[in-house]
Formats: structure tokens, sequence, C-alpha cells
């Protein structure tokens, strides 16, 4: 049996023998099999020692054997790892960073407490996902969206305060959530907002109740267990249109961005949006390769040339609105207008469709726009991808940003022998209000070569980008500390507050060790 | 490393399928039906017909005919739950908390609802 | 001289000496005439010994010099209480809640380091004002618009940090703020989200960075001296446009409600209004008796006579002319389904306006101007007044109760005041009513103490019923964090250990928001 760090197996088992008690012996996994499936099963580390394999997982069903467990786990000093769906493959799945972690698995807590149509507002537990979220919504017929992360099987709650990011109005996922339940490392349950005020009328209506407003303590950390969250829904609009705006030249980035930032920042265009290069998906074209093969690769002009022959254009972006059907119609004639002092400038009008949207109306790629989930982005790969990771780094919103990250980010491929090739790099996107989420896709494969050097080459790649002042929102568990270090200002003030606090709410050190650099006193290495 | 050997076996196991499953107590309609509520809200979104199925791609992509589950004629209980439990590629392993033995076994039945014996 | 709780003439002295060394002999103040400037001008203790004085006040100009300031007041435990401009007069202005405190003034630090019109952010210090800021971007005809609170005078950073409101679409101060600097207890210098990656492109444009979220525990807090504060603007927008809604029935107000509740989290309506009752104002003799013992059928009849309506909300839309028309026409589209509404265009501008136009808006701060225009609030003799503002949820049913149950409390007390509509409900913040409710303060210690004692008595009647104040008087601080008590104080608890863990010394604002140091405890019941 494999020990958590530090836990004689002595103690751990009479630990076990207490989780059993408190949550039922089937719901303690201690067998090989299942620990298993607790596994990454996109790790970075496939066939390789440094493979954080938990030690068991246990799986309560209510707050009060939450409670139960965090007491018995304070008692032993016994390392918990906190998943809700454990769904988020990209960042690290189920799997601890610390190796020989126990996994507390929420997800047998599913409960759908409350969908409020009129004020537009859920209250769930951590192991609802999208897709069960939006069926409830569907059976009971509500007129209100959800905003699903990519994959439709992630936990509302797990997505939100890992601070994932949708598509539709309400898309910056943690911004939307509005009152929390949390058990503290001591075992003590907590509300925050007014969830602190007994029987509170507006616990899912106003966030922040009254003192210090805590709820961000609880993101992307490992301070409490979240048991209930709420989030507010987006009125079930009565269209969506999206309209497309192409424009020809490589500088032409520049006005285009500035309008959609205006758009953006003036919540007139309030979802997520791509800037796309269409050029980036025509280079399987043999004219396009040899223009890039040529020594010293293809000039602007060149490529501005190719993109007017193709009739291509040199970026695009498509602009969802959502709304009643006369005002997004506004808003686009209004979006053409501002846009059409760009000399050149294409247009391409969009579809509108009409609330309710059945999952076929759409390309399934699009559907989580309109809060359809979907499993559609695990195509991302090709067929036989094994797993990915993503690098995910915050650029600021205009042209010159993305110009600059282009070059900086192809550059420092170049350097480390990387090819756009297995790598994937998804456009700037506005998942967030008024910054741009770079993505760019690392395969994982099961070869323990290719991995070493990609973790080489992710590690260097968060170098090149905080050397540029770019810095990541989330990253896989396997390079939380790498991307902690990056958010060094004076001499780590943040990180050291973050471990003040740490030390302070949570004394032995039993959530989630190591989760975003932060590790508790007696597991902290001393800082260079 | 166990893990690796045993999504491996069960994988040329899968692609070498052409012999119809061994017999076994054939399930009830219950759990048949049981089954396809199971798999319809955990393996439809990747593995069913339609647009923006990266399981069904996937399977397509590599030959595979039919490509998706429901269609099939050549999965066994072993196979099947080999796969829920260990992944393949980019399909993750699933954990008792998602889909219970008990709904493992539904999926099962459900699967090869059409298998000749 | 007043010398703060538990500290000797001597140590003080002692301090003193140091805090004008650090800022120069000139910025520290401990003459009468000095402290009394930042007594709590509309003091609900007025002429009372409960009234907290300061024992000083010292005002650094820098980030350096409120690191050495903490850094002193931590060594002599000398507590702090942090203003920015200090003019949020309605909660407590300058004065500290614990009597002896020293003033952190950061008045002095009042520098614009950038305003940005391409992605339209500020970055400012926590003395800069609404003013100051407004004249900043109108000098240099940057096309963004700020947010002003009622008062313009206040401070940018102070009033995010109290979670403020105000009228235009970025109307919540702390969640349109993205990023912050502060100065820690101990005097360390932290950056909040991008600000904690060196040189970072991006502080004022991604609010979270990476790890936890700590900004929000700076806000109703005690756990640091924000010294720079980045805040998302609004770009100038083409056209305004307000259309008012009118419903004659007491009953007409679910459906009204509802309505508006759909348009403001569609992002339809995206600024602050009010729901009000025509009914509720008025001198007309006949109405305020028909108020005071009229049936609802009778104030219908009357509403109807006088064509004023039962319930009423304006509605203000933000964006290109072509869009708010949409909107306005889509929101007549969704209300019509109440018998007998009425809709009345109301103001309709295009920005930027001109001095000339400005000068006729009475109140132009839902344009982005700041003004002190609701200082008039309490009539030309006021001495000063203070808010009990509870949240309430954004249905008819909410307010029609929180109306009764109010009303209730104020006839109890007899004060007077209370009346159909007299507790206006407001939507500063998404998704939930604020209602803002006036309390005169006066120079009369019998009168103080009876507004005190029916503060204290609304605040418990509105935790009964599952409302909370969103913010408070320094006077009422302990009250409100009391009513937020789920299980035992669990969260308050959580706030102390914070407290504790990262100001031992307990020597910024103690007793802010209920929160105190360890050694000012109070044992809990």
């Amino acid at each position: 049996m494999r020990l958590p760090p530090g836990v004689s197996s002595h103690d751990f088992s009479s630990a076990l023998t207490q989780f059993a008690n408190a949550v039922g012996k089937e719901w303690v996994f201690t067998s090989d099999d299942d620990v298993n499936t607790y596994r990454d099963s996109y790790s970075p580390f496939w066939h390789e020692p440094e493979e954080p394999i938990p030690s068991a997982a246990v799986a309560p069903d209510g707050v009060e054997q939450v409670q139960a467990v965090v007491k018995i786990a304070n008692n032993f000093k016994i390392p918990l790892w906190i998943i809700s769906t454990g769904k988020n493959l990209g960042y690290g799945g189920s799997a601890p960073l610390l190796g020989g972690s126990m996994v507390l698995d929420l997800k047998r807590m599913d409960r759908i407490i409350e969908v409020n149509e009129k004020n537009h507002y859920a209250l769930v537990e951590p192991g609802v996902s999208y897709f069960d979220l939006y069926r409830y919504i569907q059976d009971k017929g509500l007129k209100v969206l959800i905003d699903p992360a990519d994959p439709g099987w992630g936990s509302l709650i797990g997505n939100a305060v890992d601070r994932g990011g949708g598509r539709t109005p309400m898309r910056d996922h943690f911004d939307a959530h509005c009152g929390m339940e949390i058990v503290l490392p001591d075992g003590e349950v907590m509300r925050t907002g007014m969830g602190a005020l007994p029987d509170s009328k507006t616990w899912q209506q106003y966030r922040y109740g009254f003192g210090p407003y805590v709820d961000g303590l609880f993101s992307q950390s490992s301070l409490g267990v979240v048991t209930k969250m709420g989030f507010w829904l987006f009125p079930q609009p009565e269209a969506y249109l999206t309209g497309s705006v192409t424009v020809m030249k490589r500088d032409d980035l520049i006005p285009l961005v500035a309008g959609l930032a205006y758009l953006m920042n003036s919540g007139i265009v309030l979802g997520t949006t791509s800037v796309a290069n269409p050029l980036a998906f025509a280079r399987r074209d043999p004219a396009l390769a040899a223009l890039y093969a040529k020594p010293g690769g293809a000039s602007t002009e060149e490529l501005e040339q190719y993109a007017q022959e193709k009739n291509l254009g040199f970026w695009s972006v498509e602009l969802p609105f959502y709304g009643p059907a006369k005002v997004v119609a506004a808003q686009w004639e209004y979006a053409k207008e501002k846009f059409s002092t760009i000399p050149g400038v294409k247009f391409t009008e969009g579809t509108i469709n009409r609330f309710p949207i059945k999952p076929d109306e759409l390309p399934q790629f699009n559907s989580v726009a309109v809060g359809i989930p979907s499993l559609s982005v695990f195509g991302v790969g090709s067929a036989r991808s094994e797993g990915h990771i993503w690098f995910s780094p915050i650029i600021p919103m205009t042209g010159e940003a993305i110009l600059e990250a282009q070059k900086v980010f192809t550059d420092a491929y170049k350097e480390l022998g990387m090819s756009m090739g297995p790598m994937f790099f998804l456009g700037p996107s506005s998942n967030y209000p008024r910054c741009f989420l770079v993505l760019f896709g690392f395969p994982i494969e099961h070869d323990i070569e290719k991995n070493r050097k990609n973790r080489e080459n992710f590690k260097k790649i968060v170098q090149v980008a905080a050397e540029h002042g770019w810095g990541e929102y989330r990253t896989h568990t396997a390079f939380m500390e790498t991307v902690a270090q990056t958010y060094s200002f004076n001499n780590h003030a943040l990180l050291r507050f973050h471990e003040t606090v740490k030390d302070a709410v949570d004394p032995n050190g039993i959530l989630a060790p190591g989760k975003c650099g932060i590790w508790p006193k007696h597991m902290r290495k001393a800082r260079a | 490393m166990k893990k690796a050997r045993a999504v491996r076996a069960a994988l040329v196991l899968l692609c070498s399928m052409s012999f119809a499953a061994a017999a076994f107590a054939g399930p009830d309609d219950a759990q048949i039906e049981k089954g396809h509520q199971v798999y319809n809200k955990w393996c439809f979104p990747c593995h069913g017909t339609g647009a923006g199925k990266p399981g069904t791609a996937s399977l397509a992509a590599r030959g595979q005919k039919p490509a998706v589950l429901e269609e099939r004629t050549d999965l066994t209980p072993t196979v099947i739950k080999a796969f829920v439990r260990h992944g393949v590629l980019f399909m993750p392993t699933f954990r008792k908390t998602e889909i219970s033995d008990a709904d493992l076994d539904a999926i099962a039945a459900y699967l090869t609802r059409n298998n000749k014996p | 001289m007043r010398v703060p709780p538990g500290v000797s003439p001597r140590d003080f002295s002692d301090a003193l000496k140091k805090f004008e060394e650090t800022i120069g002999k000139e910025w520290v103040f401990t003459s009468d005439d000095d402290i009394n400037t930042y007594r709590d001008s509309y003091s609900p203790f007025w002429h009372e010994s409960e009234e907290p004085i300061p024992s000083a006040a010292v005002a650094p100009d820098s980030v350096e010099q409120v690191q050495q300031i903490v850094r002193i007041a931590g060594a002599h435990k000398i507590p702090l209480w942090t203003i920015s401009t200090g003019k949020n007069l309605g909660y407590g202005g300058t004065a500290p809640l614990l009597g002896g405190s020293v003033v952190l003034d950061l008045k002095r630090m009042n520098r614009v380091i950038e305003v940005n019109d391409k992605n339209h952010y500020a970055l400012v210090e926590p003395g800069v004002s609404y003013f100051d800021l407004y004249h900043y971007i109108h000098d240099r005809g940057l096309k963004v618009w700020i947010d002003p609170p009622d008062p313009g005078w206040g401070s940018l950073v102070g009033n995010a940090l109290e979670r403020g409101g105000g009228y235009t679409p970025m109307r919540d101060h702390f969640d349109c703020h993205c990023g912050m600097e502060v100065v820690l207890a101990n005097g360390e210098l932290v950056r909040t989200g991008m600000g904690a990656l060196p040189n970072s492109k991006t502080w004022q444009q991604y609010k979270y960075g990476f790890g936890p979220y700590v900004d929000g525990i700076f806000s109703q807090s005690n756990l640091g001296v924000v010294t720079k504060m980045g805040f998302w603007l609004l770009p100038e927008p083409e056209a305004f446009l307000s259309g008012n809604v009118v419903v004659g029935k007491h009953d007409d107000l679910f459906a009204l409600v509802e309505i508006f509740a759909n348009l403001m989290n569609s992002g339809i309506v995206l600024a602050t209004t009010t729901v009000i009752s025509p009914l509720a104002y008025g001198p007309d003799p006949e109405l305020a008796a028909l108020r005071a013992s009229g049936s609802t059928k009778d104030l219908e009849d009357y509403a109807a006579r006088k064509k004023i309506g039962y319930w009423s909300v304006s509605l203000p839309f933000y964006g290109p002319a072509d869009v708010v028309a949409a909107q306005w026409a889509y929101a007549k589209r969704k209300f019509s389904v109440i018998p007998e509404v009425r809709f009345e265009d109301r103001a309709s501008y295009r920005f930027p306006l001109d001095d000339e136009q400005l000068a006729k808006i009475v109140n132009p701060v839902p344009f982005g101007v700041p003004s002190l225009q609701t200082f008039s609030i309490g009539g030309p003799r006021s001495q000063g007044h203070m808010w009990f503002s509870p949240i309430i949820p954004m249905t008819g049913e909410a307010v029609l109760e929180a109306q009764k149950v109010f009303d209730q409390v104020a006839k109890d007390l007899s004060l007077n005041g209370g009346s159909v509509g007299g507790f206006p409900v407001w939507n500063f913040f998404a998704r939930a009513f604020v209602i803002i409710y006036f309390f005169p303060i006066e120079h009369d210690v019998e009168k103080n103490r009876k507004n005190r004692e029916v503060f204290r008595r609304l605040i418990k009647t509105a935790a009964e019923h599952g409302w909370g104040e969103y913010r408070t008087h320094t006077a009422f601080m302990g009250d409100i964090m009391d009513a937020y008590s789920f299980n035992n104080h669990s969260l308050l608890r959580l706030h102390e250990t914070m407290k504790d863990a990262l100001d031992p010394n307990g020597i910024l604002s103690p007793g802010k928001n209920g929160i105190w140091p360890k050694g000012m405890r109070k044992a809990r019941a």
C-alpha cells in the first residue's frame, strides 16, 4: 500500500478505518485498480517515477461527511487533494500534485439545490457537471442559459474555483459565482457573502456580504473545500447573432483589435471571440508553404498578396451578439460602422438563431457558445492523440501585443526546436474581459523522452513569457511551482502572503499541498 | 505500467475482435434500459452520433466500423470495462464515483445487447 | 494630549517623533484644531463622550513613507485608522472606530499614474478623487468615462474598497477594479493579480493573476493599506436614453420587478435606477391622509385620478443610438403584458456633452460627471445624515415585505418617515436591490440616541428576515457583523484568524467591520 508522505502505515490504516466509518467502506478506495482511476490520464510523467500517484481516495456524500473526513485527515496529518469531477484533463485531471496525497473526490455530491428563473441563478454541489445542470434545466423547461466550459463533463464549481472560462456573457466563471459554502481545514463549515447571515434571502443575489470579501481566497487555492456554490445564469435571450469581420493587411490588426476592445469594454460584445489568422489554416496549401519555406521566410507583402488572391484575409474575428433580435441586429450594424474605417474590411453576415436553440442547430464546436455543453473539444488533437496540456498566458487586448507574442513565441519555438506541428495554437480569445487568453496545446504521449523534452520546453516557454510581462492564468499541476515562481514581485511578496494565510488557516497543511506553488510550512523549500 | 499493459491488452482485443462475444447469461430488459440511460449520460457525449463526438471521430479515423459504440456487436463486457476504468488514447479513466460497478455492468449489458450468442 | 489606547505618553511621543522624521513635521497633526478636522462631521455621537476622536493624524506622500509609518506603528503598537479622502460622510467620514487611533490620511497620495483610453482603465493612488480623475481625463480629451458615486470628492480607491456603487454600467466599484498594491501590517509591499509578475503587461487588464485571488480580503477590511488600485473605465458611449415605465395597480409591482430583473440580468439595462412609488412623495394633504390610513384601492384610485401611477421605474440605456432605441423598444414590448402600463420617453443625449448642455443637467453623475448635488439631501438646514442600507431580493414580493417590516419598526419606535414607498430600492449592484434609508444626524444628544436605537432595531429586524446590510457607519459595524453569524460566526472567526496572522500587533484599523485584533476581542456570547 502506498502511503501519504510522513504518515506511518499504522496511522494510515487507522485513518482509513475512520474514513470508512465516516463515509462507508465502499467509498474509500485503496486497491491499485481503484487508485489507478485517480491517476492523471494525460500525465506528462507517463511511465516515470515522478508521476504523483495518490495513496487512496475517499468520496463523501454530504457536507457533514466532508467535515468528518477533513477532521480525520487533520488528526493524522494526511494530505488531501480535492477534486470535483476531476475532468479538467488539460490541467491535471484527478491526480494530486503531491504523490501519496489522498484524493478527496466530491463527485457523489451532485445535487442541484436550486435553479431560479426569476432571478436567474443556480445553487449546486461540486459533483454537478455542466451536462447535469443543462439536463435539469431542459427537463424543467426553465428559461435560463448555463455557460459551459469547453468539456461539458466538468464541474461548475471545480471550473469556477480554478477560474476557467466559457463563451457566453457569463463566461468568466469565477466572476459569475455568488456565494460559497466551504469546509475549512479544521472541519468547520462556513458560508460566504450573504450566506453568513442565517436564513439569508440573497445568498445568490449579492456577492459581498459584509466585511472582507473572502471568496477569491478559495479559488486556485488550498484553503478550504467548497461544498456549495451559487452561479448567476443568463436569462435565455431572444436571439444569437454572429457576424465576421475580415481585414486584408497585417497591420490592420491594430485597428481591428482596438475596435473589438471598444465593443467589448462597452458591453456591446459580451461573449468570447478569437482573433483568427486565416493564413494559419491554409498552411497545407503548397503555394503558401513555398512562401514560408523561402530563405528568410515570407515577407508581409507576399503574405498579404496571397491572402488577397485567395480571398482569405489576413485577420478575422467573429463577433457574437446575445439579446433581443432587433437589438443584436442594431449592435452588428454599429460594429460594422466602427470597423468600416479600416480600408478593404469585409463583413460576413452571420446567421441569426432564435432561442431555444436545439443542440443540432449549430456545429457542435459552437454549441457551448449558446449554452449547450459538449465534448467536442476533445477532438483538438488527432485521432491518435494520447492527451494534451495547455500553456495559457494572458496578453493585453491590443494588436501590438498579438504581433509581439506571435513573434516571441514563434522565435522561442524555433530556438527550442519545436515546430508548431504537434503543438497547436488557438488564437487570442476573449474568455475574460479586457485581455486575451492564448492557448498553446502541448501533446502528451506515452513516451518518456518526448514528455521530458516537452516538460523542459514548457518551463522555458513560461520563462520567456514572464520576461515579456505575460503570466499564465492557470496551469497543470506539474508546472504550478514554475508558474508561481514567476509571480515574484518584491521578493515573492504575494506568495509569502499566501503562505502566511495558509499557515494560519491550515496549520497542519492537509489541504492540497503544493497547489499553485503554495506549500505548508513543513514542506516549504528555502527560497533562493 | 500496469495500466498501460491492461490498456494495450484491451486494445489488441478490440482491434482483432471479429469473433462473437462469449455466451453469458443474458441481461434482462430492465438492466439494458438502465444501461441505455447511463450510456446516454456518460458515453454518448463522446461516442454518440452527430458532429462533435471525438470518440466516434477517433474510432472512425482509425478505421473502426461501425465507429458508433451503440451500433457494434463485437464488444464484450471485459473490454468495455477495461476501457472505462483504464482509458485509452485521449479517453480518460472513469472512477467508481462517476460510473459505479453496477452502472458499468448496465452499460456493458446495453452495448452487448445485439451481440450474437 | 490624547494617547492611543494602551500606549504610554512617552512611547507615543517617541512614535510621533519618528513619524515626523519620516514624513516631515508638517504632516504629523497633533494639535486639537488639527485633530478636530479628522472628527466625523456627521457623528451620531455629537456632544457625547462615546465619540471616537483620534489622537493624531499622519499624512504620508509615498508608498515608502506608508511602509515606514506602518513599521513604526507596529513597533509601538499604535492603532492606525486608514482613510483615503475620508469623505464618505454617510458612513463615518474621517473618524476612527476606536477612539485614540492615529488617522493614516492618504489624501496627499493623489497621483493619477495612468489612464489608458485604448484598453479603458486607470491606475490611481488613494488620494485621487472622482473630481481629480474627471479633470485629468477631460483636460486630455480622453474618450473614457469614470463612474462617480454620489459625492464626487470621494476617493476611487476608498469608495471601491468600501464597496460603494455608482450609476453607469461600471457601477459596482469593487467589481470594476483590476489590480492592487498593498502595504501589509509588517510594512511589506504586495501587488495583487498580474501585478505580482514583475513588469507585467496586464496588471489592469486581467484581475486574478495566479493562485488565490486575494483582492477581496482588502475590501471592508483592516488587513492592509491599499496604495494603488486599477479601475476599468467605460469607453465613452455614443448615446444615452431613458424611458419611464409607469403602472397603476399595487400588485403590478410583481410583474414590473420581474421584467426589470430580466432586463438587468440580460445586460440590456446595465446601470443604476430605482423603483419608486410616486405616491410616496408630494405634499398634497389628501395624499398624505391616504398614505396614513387609506386602503390600497383608495391609493390606486388617487394614482389613476392624478395620472401618477402606483409604481414606476426609469430605465437608463447606454450605447450606440440605434442600439439604445432598440433596447427601449424591446423593454416596452416586454412591459406591455402589464395592463394599462404607460411609457414616457425621458432624457436622450449624444456624447460628448458640451458645457452648455452639462450646465442644464441637475444631476450629471449618471453621465460620468462627478458632483456634490446629493448633499442637498435632507434640506438646507440638515446637519448631516447616515444610511441604513440592507440588501433585499430583486422581487416585488421582497420590496413589499421589506416596506411593511421596516414601516412597522418605524411605527413601533414612533419614528416619522415610514410611508408607502418610503424605503426606496436601488440596483447599485447586479441582481439584488439595496434599500438606501436616510437617517438624519443632529447636534441633539437625545435625538441621536433615539436614532441609534432605531438603527440597531432595524439591523436586528432585517436580520430576522434574512436581510443584511452591505455597508455601514463605523458606529454600527459591530452590530452588523454580529448579524452575519452563520455556524457560530464561522466567517468572522476566519477573519480573526487572518487578522491575527497578518497583523499580529493589531495596528490596522481595529474594530473595522467588527474585526478586532486578539487583544481587543470581546468574548462572544
